[in-house]
């Protein structure tokens, strides 16, 4: 286990300036996520250009792997369709799980450096937590709109 | 500037030795020597604990209470035997008051269900303190939705002590209980409970005190104190997981209901009436955990074989060390800063969340626990979501709080 695997720099840089970091104001859907173990929180806010996420961003504490994860997740998501963000989510979670992970690394961009967090089984809930709101808020957007 | 505290580990305090008995101990994590600082959560066990189970079961093993055989008696005697080592141990007036639980937990169910709620009405309170574990807090809860009573809780200040004055002003005539932490596990408060047990007396309320950090780590006399009840857990004083101690005032005990039926816990039993045990059977239904009280004894006498007041003794040396230590690591902020206290160090560090403190730490070999400690309440009071926390035993050494110490440098490195 070597730690340099699990904080690697873009990690340790994303969490330090975590990018779309902040409230989306107006959104057309937010979720919070919530790990009661650590006590993680954040929200993901997106906005949606029809299929497509035009806009997205997150707030809230946490360690360094679930801050560097939804930053990095803000800057994968933008502009892809629900349907890619559903395909890059799979080879996200297999990254994060699966040492013989078959995942096409150039597919993943900048999210490959989270491959380190399957060394660490306690922390793949941390990197995972932005990417379960993700989908929470996605759903969101698909309930019809409440006119209270 | 800080003054430098030097350790001066008691001559006679032969901490090397004492490690020998904990085979646990010699062991290397990811490719370093363990140094085990969680033993709020669980201590280790010495040989001593760990040979007394496999005697008892490689030669004594029987049921309990039910056989003439000679191997039931060998199991009775050593049970019963157990029974009377934990009560002279907390000094109790007799082994009635002595009931075998599961744990701390099921201690303070137990009287939440057997003795509250068939007492309390609406209106009723349940007063309990702002730095309770989840275990002495969801009880009262349940109980509280089952029967209308309220539950009240004393507020804690910035240093994690529980504000008396608050106290007094909350205990009146509607108070029914009075549930407090001996010892804080979330932030080490010793809790002065003499003089919270006095005021309620004064107003005849019954006092349950939440020993699981109380009894590892200094001697206690349920009689000195006066409290009703006192409760606590096996493995976080070297015994086995699985068994604790409820304490209680005969008297208060003779008049509860039986809280689980079964076998054991009967006198007679016939569809028309059945009659139940005496003390402290009456508490006991079924098969009892028969090497878990053999082991909890066998620590028991581990512990006074070494002496609970020179294990006191070190281990708040090991504190002031810990303490004096820490404050050099940049960022740093100690939670809980009480006075008293029992020699646990929470903190958190500034920007760097616990979860990746305790990481960095494990690939050290060093074992902290990081997290909101059951206590989400002292968390969300001091308006944090975790911290780190160290908790020292007498078989930690200065070395290794070095190491802890070093750790969090490497910490600091990485991430601040
Ligand atoms: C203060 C305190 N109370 C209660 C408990 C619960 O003990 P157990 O889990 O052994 O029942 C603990 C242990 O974590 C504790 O530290």
């Amino acid at each position: 286990m070597d730690l340099k695997d699990l904080y690697r720099d873009v990690i340790v840089d994303h969490n330090r300036n975590p990018r779309n970091f902040g409230k989306l104001d107006p959104a057309d859907a937010h979720a919070d996520g919530h790990n009661p173990l650590c006590g993680d929180r954040l929200t993901m806010y997106v906005n949606l250009d029809g299929e497509r996420v035009s806009d997205t961003k997150f707030e809230g504490a946490g360690c360094a792997i679930s801050v560097a994860s939804a930053s990095l997740l803000t800057e994968a998501v933008k502009g892809k369709s629900r349907d890619e963000i559903k395909a890059l989510f799979v080879d996200v979670h297999a990254l994060l799980t699966q040492h013989d992970a078959n995942v096409d690394l150039s597919r993943l961009g900048k999210l490959a450096a989270l491959s380190g967090v399957r060394e660490f089984p306690a922390r793949v809930k941390c990197a995972s937590l932005c990417w379960h709101t993700l989908n929470a808020a996605l759903a969101h957007a698909d309930e019809p709109v409440s006119t209270e | 500037m800080s003054a430098q505290f030097t350790p001066s580990p008691a001559a006679d305090f032969d901490v090397h030795a004492i490690r020998r008995d904990f085979p646990i101990l010699h062991q290397q994590v990811n490719g370093k020597p363990l140094v085990y600082l969680d033993n709020a959560a669980s201590s280790q066990r010495p040989s001593a604990v760990i040979e007394a189970i496999s005697s008892y079961y490689e030669r004594d093993h029987a049921n309990v209470h039910r056989g003439v055989h000679t191997l039931s008696q060998r199991a009775t005697d050593a049970y019963e035997g157990a029974r009377e080592v934990v009560r002279n141990f907390i000094n109790a007036a007799d082994t009635k008051e002595i009931v075998f639980v599961r744990g701390t937990t099921e201690a303070i169910n137990l009287v939440a269900q057997s003795y509250a709620r068939p007492k309390l009405r609406p209106g009723d309170e349940i007063l309990i303190s702002g730095l309770e574990h989840h275990a002495n807090i969801v009880p009262w809860q349940l109980v509280c939705e089952q029967t209308g009573a309220t539950l009240k809780v004393i507020p804690i200040d910035l240093n994690g002590e529980i504000d008396f004055a608050a106290f007094e002003r909350m205990i009146g005539p509607r108070t029914k209980l009075l549930a407090l932490a001996h010892v804080s596990n979330a932030l080490g408060t010793i809790v002065p409970v003499e003089k919270f047990i006095a005021r309620a007396k004064q107003q005849g309320v019954p006092v349950l005190l939440d020993g699981a950090q109380g009894v590892p780590h200094s001697s206690v006399d349920v009689r000195a104190l006066d409290c009703d009840f006192y409760c606590f857990s096996a493995h976080k004083m070297c015994g086995p997981t699985g068994i604790g101690i409820l304490y209680g005032r005969q008297q208060l005990l003779e008049a509860m209901p039986p809280w689980q039926g079964g076998g054991d816990m009967i006198l007679t039993v016939s569809f028309e009436k059945t009659t139940y045990n005496q003390l402290p059977w009456k508490f006991e239904a079924g098969t009892p955990n028969i090497s878990g009280a053999i082991g909890l004894a066998a620590a028991i006498r581990y512990l006074q074989s070494i002496g609970m007041d020179r294990i006191a003794r070190y281990e708040h040396q090991l504190l002031e060390y810990a303490q004096s230590r820490l404050r050099d690591i940049p960022g740093i902020r100690m939670v809980g800063t009480a006075p008293r206290k029992a020699a646990v160090v929470s903190f958190t560090l500034d920007r760097i969340h616990p979860h990746d403190i305790g990481t960095i730490l494990d690939t050290e070999g060093v074992a902290i626990r990081t997290g909101h400690h059951c206590a989400m309440p002292v968390m969300e009071f001091f308006k944090i979501p975790a911290t780190a926390r160290a908790s020292m035993s007498f078989y930690n050494t200065f070395d290794e709080i070095d190491a802890l110490v070093k750790a969090l440098h490497r910490t600091h490195t990485l991430l601040g």
